[in-house]
């Protein structure tokens, strides 16, 4: 238990020691695209019947919180490669679980930092959306999904270079395309059912329909549950092979 | 004294690359024990896997009787680590710093805060506990890393070229540091390419040449197998050494060079002179 915590709290104590820079860096990326699509393309769109600004918030909350979380990678990669401080936690009597779960639970913690910037900006435009106890449900399953996907890829990795292909080929595409920006459904079927198959379009489905107020989608929350299963399993199984 | 390491036919291959070719020592508790030898000889590949970073491809290592393939957590526990490369989180403070390896290891708090504040005293670091780890020096870094091995009470350290890239001065404070963990009753092993180092620090010495151990034992005793005194001499073929069983048969032959005109040193042997001898190169 404490190697968990020692696990996390040094993430914790990094993102303390850079929260300033860390809470700009979060904003700007959601201000633009509240800016671009929300009230600039889409401020005459309605989606569903709302105005395109109410599903778009979601949207960019998914998308961020994916990210964040899977940019605890990054952390570990600098932390392996650069400061090479995962060999004190390899040299430490504590369990690969220990580890995984400490630096996936530091991912899902960036991924509430950004979530809660893109609601102080989301409340500064009054943007009417309910944000209760499963929107935040949503985000902690997305961002533990990302997360553990960017722990098993930071294991797995040779380099940052490996590691910048990854994020541009898999988690890039999934920003725009898991029904972040957009409506999946309107989408010609060819095209729709891949896109349905990724975790972060269960992700702004389960996101959005809580900030509406809707009820919950049991099978986006059940596919999500799953995925952070696995996703956790593949971090774990990953923290081998990062030996030699 | 009790033997607190053996190490049998350790191997490590690294592809179709031999690193380490069935190297086998003991270190008794309380002893200070050095691995000598070049870049690339295998001192750090041994430390790694005798610290559970690495994998052996073959061979058994016990600490304390019990094997530290069998039983991993029990070896770590039981082992402190002072790497070549300085990993310490910059951005956390000296004392976060600590506090989390004393977390790692299973500390509680109220034990972290006393030990930490103990060896913080013992390395001269006190006042720099609040401070940043990337504003302080190269050499209080390097303290740092050595008291964070020993927050948790290693019965066992793994100095991996603790002094490598710092100033003779600094060098010299830390090895006056190692003496005092060692003095504590902290079985140490050393791993160093400086011969000073080795020889200063050193209860016994394992030349690595290669992935192989080609000569184990004290410094004094590797040196006499040389003899007391060497004679440098200069001449148009470059520098040659010649060994003297004492010192009077040394300068004696000096005397004969110097009337021919030879340009002519006598020295004590030292352990590079023994370290050649062994090896035919140099550290």
């Amino acid at each position: 238990m404490r190697g968990f915590l020692a696990v996390y709290l040094r993430e914790l104590l990094i993102i303390w020691h850079r929260l300033p820079r860390m809470i700009l860096s979060f904003s700007v990326s959601p201000t633009l695209y509240l800016i671009a699509f929300g009230f600039g393309l889409g401020k005459h769109l309605t989606v569903h019947g709302r105005p395109y600004l109410e599903f778009l918030v979601p949207g960019v909350v998914a998308a961020s919180s994916m990210m964040q979380g899977f940019g605890i990678n990054v952390e570990i990669n600098v932390a392996r490669f650069y400061l090479r401080i995962f060999e004190e936690f390899q040299a430490a009597p504590i369990s690969n679980w220990a580890y995984v779960l400490g630096e996936i639970l530091g991912g899902v913690t960036r991924a509430f930092l950004s979530t809660l910037v893109i609601l102080a900006i989301t409340m500064l435009a009054r943007i009417n959306l309910h944000f209760g106890p499963w929107f935040f449900v949503g985000v902690f399953l997305n961002a533990f999904v990302f997360a553990s996907l960017g722990v098993a890829s930071a294991m797995i990795i040779r380099s940052h270079a490996d590691q910048a292909l990854v994020t541009n080929f898999i988690i890039t595409p999934m920003v725009f395309l898991g029904g972040t920006f957009f409506p999946v459904e309107g989408l010609p079927e060819w095209a729709r059912l891949p896109l349905k198959l990724l975790p972060v379009t269960h992700a702004s489905h389960l996101i959005r329909s809580a900030a509406y107020g809707d009820p919950v989608p049991r099978f986006s929350l059940l596919v999500l549950l799953g995925l952070s299963l696995v996703g956790f399993f593949l971090a774990y199984s990953s923290v081998d092979r990062a030996r030699d | 004294m009790s033997e607190a390491v053996r190490v049998e036919g350790l191997t490590k291959d690294y592809g179709r690359l031999r690193a380490l070719s069935g190297i086998s020592f003991s270190i008794r508790e309380g002893e200070l024990f050095a691995l000598l030898g070049p870049n690339g000889a295998g001192k750090t590949t041994t430390i790694r896997i005798l610290t559970g970073l690495t994998r052996a491809t073959a061979g058994r290592v016990h600490f304390f009787g019990r094997s530290i393939f069998e039983d991993p957590l029990y070896a770590k526990r039981m082992a402190g680590l002072v790497p070549q490369a300085t990993n310490l989180d910059l951005e956390l403070t000296v004392w976060e710093n600590l506090f989390i390896h004393g977390l790692l290891f299973g500390m509680s708090r109220g034990r972290i805060r006393d030990r930490a504040a103990e060896l913080l005293r013992f390395a001269g670091l006190w006042e720099r506990r609040r401070d940043r780890v990337r504003t302080l020096s190269g050499g209080m870094r390097r303290r740092l890393l050595i008291i964070r091995a020993l927050m948790h009470e290693p019965r066992i350290l793994f100095l991996d070229e603790p002094t490598v890239g710092l100033d003779p001065h600094i060098r010299r404070r830390l090895w006056g540091l190692i003496k005092q963990i060692q003095a504590r009753g902290t079985t140490i092993l050393l791993t160093t390419h400086y011969i000073e180092e080795a020889e200063f620090l050193a209860d016994r010495v394992a030349f690595l040449d290669r992935g192989r151990i080609v000569a184990l034992d004290t410094p004094q005793s590797l040196m006499a197998t040389l003899g007391e005194a060497a004679v440098d001499v200069v001449s148009e073929k470059g520098l040659t050494t010649r060994y003297f069983r004492t010192r009077e048969e040394a300068e004696r032959e000096a005397m004969r060079l110097s009337r021919s005109g030879e340009s002519v040193t006598i020295r004590r042997v030292n352990l590079e002179d023994a370290f050649l001898h062994f090896t035919g190169r140099k550290v």
